[in-house]
């Protein structure tokens, strides 16, 4: 039950500081308010609306899950990290937090961006609840194995979103697709192949991760 | 030697018989191309194409390799192997992305439509870019090479992806995709035997160029790291 210890110590130092709180909640107004104050007063179809919504999900996650491991190795509390507790445990840890922040993150888009966003009309709310789930884990596993990296390269924050879009683009391209069915009303049993894409997605990089997160680790 | 002057005569013909060798309707003659309907003068490119496409695969997946082998023996050795595929991979990449995107204004209309085939090429780019933006922050040179070992493992993972999924979930225009009626699978059924003879022979001249170039590139990295190793300690 270490990488619980180890969540609860990300936890409680975050909402002593509540730096990525604050700052994922002003970037989600931020890119939400962009993309309303570009589209004016323009009439925009669902299918359109479906894909802005990952655009926002993209860049919020990408402002705040790359704090992850960068904090560790700022406060330098990396090697006594390395000393208490194996690989697998210290990124079982980050990914619960990670995963707990991209989910509160993305609850929060999707509750904003349905009461801004007239044309945002979900038919299928089954399959956009599952795409939000399975969506949300990828976003979470990738996003945390590209911050460990970040992290030991010298945490190059301009690094983050380049590295991450090549590793992320399968999933986004096929969520987008995901969230206009669900705009669209097409039943499940016709979605099972792009679901099916996303489960797989998911499955391929927890276990990359767990496999290379040893070597990304140990200096 | 020897086979540096095969080399050039290969290639030499496979140019020159690739852009030479005329497109009629029905061929009678061993020089003759058949006229496939949708491509018609367009198709020569595949002579040249396809190959730098099938080498920027080629390329990523050296590269993967040697980064696995990189991981496991933690020999630096592997790792100049592996940035010397990359950089090649990265010159083909930028062929194949060019010649296709020209070919593409000539038979669809406009130089990019997102295509299953170029969104996929063009991730592939995004990836070789990343890799060299990420090996160029690091100083430290076990640092550089266990971590760009590990970033291109975890894009590597994401190719099936590209190659299996991408014409699924888009409509395809590319010769060779699975709903295209007009230009089906080319190298099978519209080649005839002396446009497959060109083909493989260009596929086969480009690939011995690949190592080529690759051993010359992997041998300037060593002899760079000892100038430089020389230059530092005297």
């Amino acid at each position: 039950m270490k990488s619980y210890a180890l969540f609860q110590k990300d936890f409680h130092s975050e909402l002593r500081t509540r730096y990525a709180i604050n700052s994922l909640a002003m970037f989600i107004i931020v890119a939400i308010s962009v993309i309303l104050f570009s589209i004016g007063n323009e009439n925009i179809s669902p299918g359109l609306t479906g894909g802005l919504f990952w655009v926002v999900i993209f860049f919020s996650a990408m402002s705040g899950l790359s704090r992850a491991f960068v904090s560790e190795e700022e406060r330098g509390t990396s090697l006594t990290l390395q000393l208490i507790a194996s690989p697998a445990t210290v990124f079982t840890g980050k990914l619960l937090f990670n995963m707990i922040l991209v989910f509160l993150m993305n609850i929060i888009i999707t509750l904003l961006y349905s009461m801004l966003f007239a044309e945002f009309i979900i038919q299928n709310y089954l399959l956009f609840f599952l795409t939000f789930i399975f969506g949300n884990i990828g976003i979470a596993i990738s996003s945390t194995l590209i911050a460990a990296i970040i992290a030991k390269a010298g945490s190059k924050g301009t690094l983050y979103p380049v590295l991450s879009f090549p590793i992320l683009l399968p999933l986004i391209l096929t969520s987008v697709q995901l969230t206009s069915f669900s705009i669209d009303g097409i039943p499940i049993s016709e979605a099972v192949f792009e679901l099916a894409i996303v489960v797989c997605y998911d499955i391929i990089m927890i276990s990359a991760s767990y496999m290379l997160f040893d070597f990304i680790w140990k200096d | 030697m020897i086979w540096k002057i095969f080399l050039f005569l290969l290639l030499g013909f496979v140019s020159v018989a690739g852009i030479a060798f005329p497109i009629v309707q029905s061929p009678t003659k061993w020089y003759e191309f058949p006229f496939i309907i949708g491509l018609e003068q367009n198709a020569k490119i595949i002579f040249f194409h396809v190959p730098t496409a099938w080498l920027t695969v080629i390329a990523f997946l050296m590269s993967t390799v040697f980064s696995v082998q990189y991981l496991r023996k933690k020999n630096l050795d592997y790792d100049a192997k592996s940035y010397a595929a990359a950089q090649l991979g990265m010159i083909f990449c930028i062929l194949a992305t060019v010649t296709g995107s020209v070919w593409s204004k000539f038979a669809w209309g406009s130089f990019w439509s997102w295509d299953p085939r170029q969104t996929s090429i063009f991730a592939l780019l995004l990836i070789y870019g990343a890799w060299f933006a990420l090996r160029s922050a690091i100083e430290s040179e076990d640092k550089r090479a266990t971590l760009s070992s590990v970033y291109s493992i975890i894009a590597f993972l994401t190719v099936p992806f590209f190659i299996f999924i991408m014409p699924r979930i888009m409509t395809g225009l590319h010769p060779g995709s699975a709903d295209d009626t007009n230009a089906g699978p080319i190298v099978d059924f519209k080649m005839n035997p002396s446009m497959q003879l060109i083909f493989f022979l260009s596929m086969i001249g480009f690939t011995i160029l690949y190592f080529w170039m690759w051993n010359l590139g992997y041998k300037s990295i060593i002899l760079n790291e000892k100038i430089n190793k020389q230059l530092t300690r005297g």
